[in-house]
């Protein structure tokens, strides 16, 4: 085992070169083209054993993947944001192929306006895919979550592929120190790729992937789907401990911290959730019982194990990084139907914070627990709240004054320049 | 290139490998190609499909491939092609499977993916010189969605989008040009009423690698509105009226591989089929007749300037 200093990308990079991955379809996209380049610059170097394709899009690469996959051979690519959102047709159909397969995606806000910093909206428009989603907080999450992935995506109970997702710029070009393990340990934790019955050969033709007619067949394979992504929760657990055997580490499908006698907490995804930590023990500093709960596994969602580590808190502030027009944050849907109904269940309070990459500041953690702490008390919930200062306001407004005045400038010095 | 095992009518397969059985329409030009072209091809394949009419061939859990299948989406079956290939170069470079255990990867998808939302896709495939057959069976419309205008509708048809008395407005885009201009290993159109024709171009097609085209016209009753019994009648007229020029590209030439002289007037192609009925009657719409019958001579003036 070695120990080294990693970004978010490079270690992404690492953990498909550890599963030993046989094909790599690929499309460049800030932030993730670090990794393909990576990856290629291994098989070129003859580090690495695989074929790595460039594709002409996302759509193409994603259809490359699956068929790929649904051949038989181990499949990893990756993209980010506009591409995720380019290939999601195929995102659903490679799903129903169930060829399993991993996706890294680093997470990249969506036009527009176009930006290139991180928010989740993204990987939360696959949510309902048939993709499992795992979301990571650190550099050695990522790698590790890459190999948890595979486990998990080529489980025989499951068989489906695999997101695992990092924020873009605050993970994957970030450095941290990150343990790669050894490929003789991976290699026992991650043995070489089963096709199964999925495959193509000459000797055993196959009609893959055909079309149904009516809602009978239709919903057989949908529901067939449905309960192995149930079942990806209980192989969660058999994967995560057979990993912390072979590492030491351990990745839980929640992710807590503080959680033990808390009052309050936040729920969070992704590297965002860091900050969350920093907050919880100046809370726990000033008297604050505040805890975090951040879900690693989102599809499938982990219901039982936040009603769990929920019970006995009052209020949970849910911070969404991503903005559902209209509704407000999904993470906070997707509590709310998780507690609705359960005796004694916290009340909700939602927050969208961090959209594009902008910071969720200390003090917005001490407001946010602050509300959270009088919708205990009151029983009430108050509306949704999207973080933005007046400071912030006024610094759009003085820039949009600026750049006013100039356009008043060029326009009014133009006409006098073309005037006779 | 080797001699061909076609050398007359009776050489063609007498066994068909393709199911009967599917929910094509009665005499579908396209099907009665496909047919052809498995019969040759054989069954070590692995058919990549685009949404299309072909995509009702295997409905779960029925197929008419006694070799394999895998359905896409519209768009991007040649990048499944690229996968699947691939996937088995390396498998069998890496010996996790034997050669014999290799497949011909075919990418079947109707002219509405080839020549428009798969054309993309299709680049990308010839720019990485993807060994790979890809079969267009082209009915000049979106026909699975009921014959809306696509990329290659013919100038003047009535299609679902174009009922105007001057029909389509359009013209049919070069797709055989577009895939030659990029040297590709081989480009041919055939058509299910030209069977020795078809046959051969499928054997010099199959014996080759990298990427290749099999170009069929597909005369469809449905789109066209025409009577099934005529679907034989109207791929003749289409070769004899020159208007569907058999041809191939190997090696850097174009041949074609039946000149028909003097050529049938392209009125008679038109007038056996209903999309054209609106230009004869209620009145003979003549400048359409002619604009059509000119793009056809000014083809054959290029090619074949000597007659
Ligand atoms: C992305 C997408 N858009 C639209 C469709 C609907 N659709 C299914 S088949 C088809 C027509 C395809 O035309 P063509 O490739 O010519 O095949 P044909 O139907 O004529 O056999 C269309 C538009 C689809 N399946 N996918
Ligand atoms: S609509 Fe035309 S192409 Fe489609 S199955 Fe019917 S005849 Fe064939
Ligand atoms: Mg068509």
């Amino acid at each position: 085992m070695t120990r080294r200093l990693l970004t978010g990308n490079g270690a992404a990079a690492w953990g498909a070169r550890l599963a030993d991955v046989d094909y790599v379809p690929a499309f460049p996209i800030t932030p993730q083209t670090e990794i393909i380049e990576q990856l290629g610059a291994w098989i070129d170097a003859g580090e690495l054993p695989a074929r790595m394709v460039t594709l002409e899009s996302e759509h193409s690469m994603l259809t490359a993947a699956g068929a790929a996959a649904a051949t038989g051979v181990r499949v990893f690519t990756a993209t980010s944001s506009q591409g995720l959102l380019y290939a999601m047709e195929m995102l659903y159909t490679v799903a129903g192929w169930r060829a399993p397969f991993v996706l890294v995606n680093v997470s990249r806000a969506l036009a527009a306006p176009v930006t290139l910093e991180t928010d989740h909206n993204d990987v939360l428009a696959a949510r309902d895919t048939g993709f499992l989603q795992l979301h990571c907080a650190t550099c050695q999450e990522v790698l590790d979550s890459v190999l948890l992935a595979y486990r998990l995506a080529e489980h025989p109970r499951v068989r489906l592929p695999a997101i695992v997702n990092l924020d873009g710029f605050t993970l994957s070009f970030t450095r941290e120190p990150v343990e790669i393990p050894e490929p003789a340990v991976v290699r026992r934790f991650l043995p070489g790729f089963d096709p199964q019955s999925v495959r193509f050969r000459a000797s055993e033709p196959v009609s893959q992937a055909v079309a149904v007619l009516g809602g009978t067949p239709y919903s057989y394979f949908r529901y067939e789907m449905h309960r192995a992504t149930e079942q990806a929760i209980a192989a969660f657990e058999e994967v995560a401990a057979d990993f912390e055997r072979a590492t030491g580490r351990r990745h839980a499908a929640l992710e807590t911290h503080r959680m033990n006698d808390a009052e309050i907490a936040f729920v969070m995804l992704g590297s965002f959730a860091t900050k969350a930590v920093d907050a919880v023990d100046r809370l726990r500093e000033s008297g604050v019982r505040a805890g975090l709960v951040r879900p690693r596994l989102v599809r499938p969602w982990p219901a039982a194990a936040l009603r769990e580590s929920l019970a006995g808190v009052r209020g949970v502030a849910v911070v969404d990084q991503n903005l559902s027009m209209g509704k407000g944050g999904i993470l906070h849907a997707e509590l709310a139907s998780t507690l609705y109904g359960v005796p004694d269940a916290p009340v909700l309070t939602s927050f969208i914070g961090g959209l594009g990459g902008r910071n969720i500041a200390p003090e917005e953690f001490f407001q946010m627990a602050s509300v959270t702490r009088e919708a205990a008390q009151t029983g009430q919930a108050p509306e949704p709240r999207l973080l933005f200062t007046a400071q912030e306001l006024r610094e759009v407004r003085r820039l949009q004054g600026i750049a006013l005045a100039e356009r008043h400038e060029t326009t009014h010095s133009g006409a006098e320049r073309s005037a006779p | 290139m080797s001699e061909t095992i076609y050398r007359r009518m009776s050489d063609l397969p007498s066994t068909h490998l393709l199911g009967g059985g599917t929910a094509m329409c009665a005499g579908c030009g396209g099907l009665q190609a496909l047919h052809q072209i498995y019969d040759v091809l054989g069954t070590k394949t692995v058919f990549v499909n685009a949404a299309g009419c072909m995509t009702l061939l295997s409905v779960y859990p029925f197929t008419p491939f006694r070799g394999s299948w895998l359905y896409t989406a519209m768009a991007s079956a040649p990048a499944g092609a690229q996968g699947v290939r691939d996937a088995l170069d390396i498998l069998c470079d890496k010996g996790r499977l034997p050669r014999d255990e290799d497949l011909q990867v075919v990418t079947l998808t109707g002219d509405g993916a080839a020549y428009g939302m798969g054309l993309s896709a299709t680049s990308g495939a010839i720019d990485r010189n993807l060994d790979f057959l890809y079969i267009c069976y082209d009915n000049e419309g979106y026909g699975n969605t009921g014959q809306q205008s696509s990329p290659a509708t013919p100038h003047g048809a009535h299609t679902a989008t174009a009922t105007g008395p001057a029909g389509h407005s359009g013209f049919k885009k070069d797709l055989f040009g577009i895939w030659v201009a990029n040297r590709p290993a081989y480009v041919a159109t055939v058509i299910g009423t030209e069977p020795l024709d078809l046959a051969r171009k499928i054997e010099k097609a199959a014996k080759l690698s990298g990427p290749r085209l099999i170009l069929a016209l597909a005369p469809c009753p449905t789109g066209w509105d025409f009577d099934p019994q005529q679907a034989a009648e109207i791929g003749r007229l289409a070769v004899r009226t020159g208007i569907f020029p058999l041809k191939e590209y190997l090696d850097g030439r174009v041949v074609h591989t039946k000149v028909k002289r003097p050529r049938t007037p392209v009125e008679e192609y038109l007038r056996a089929q209903g999309r054209f009925q609106h230009l004869f009657e209620p009145e003979r719409r003549q400048d359409v007749l002619d604009a059509i019958q000119a793009r056809v001579d000014a083809y054959w003036e290029h090619w074949d300037p000597s007659h």
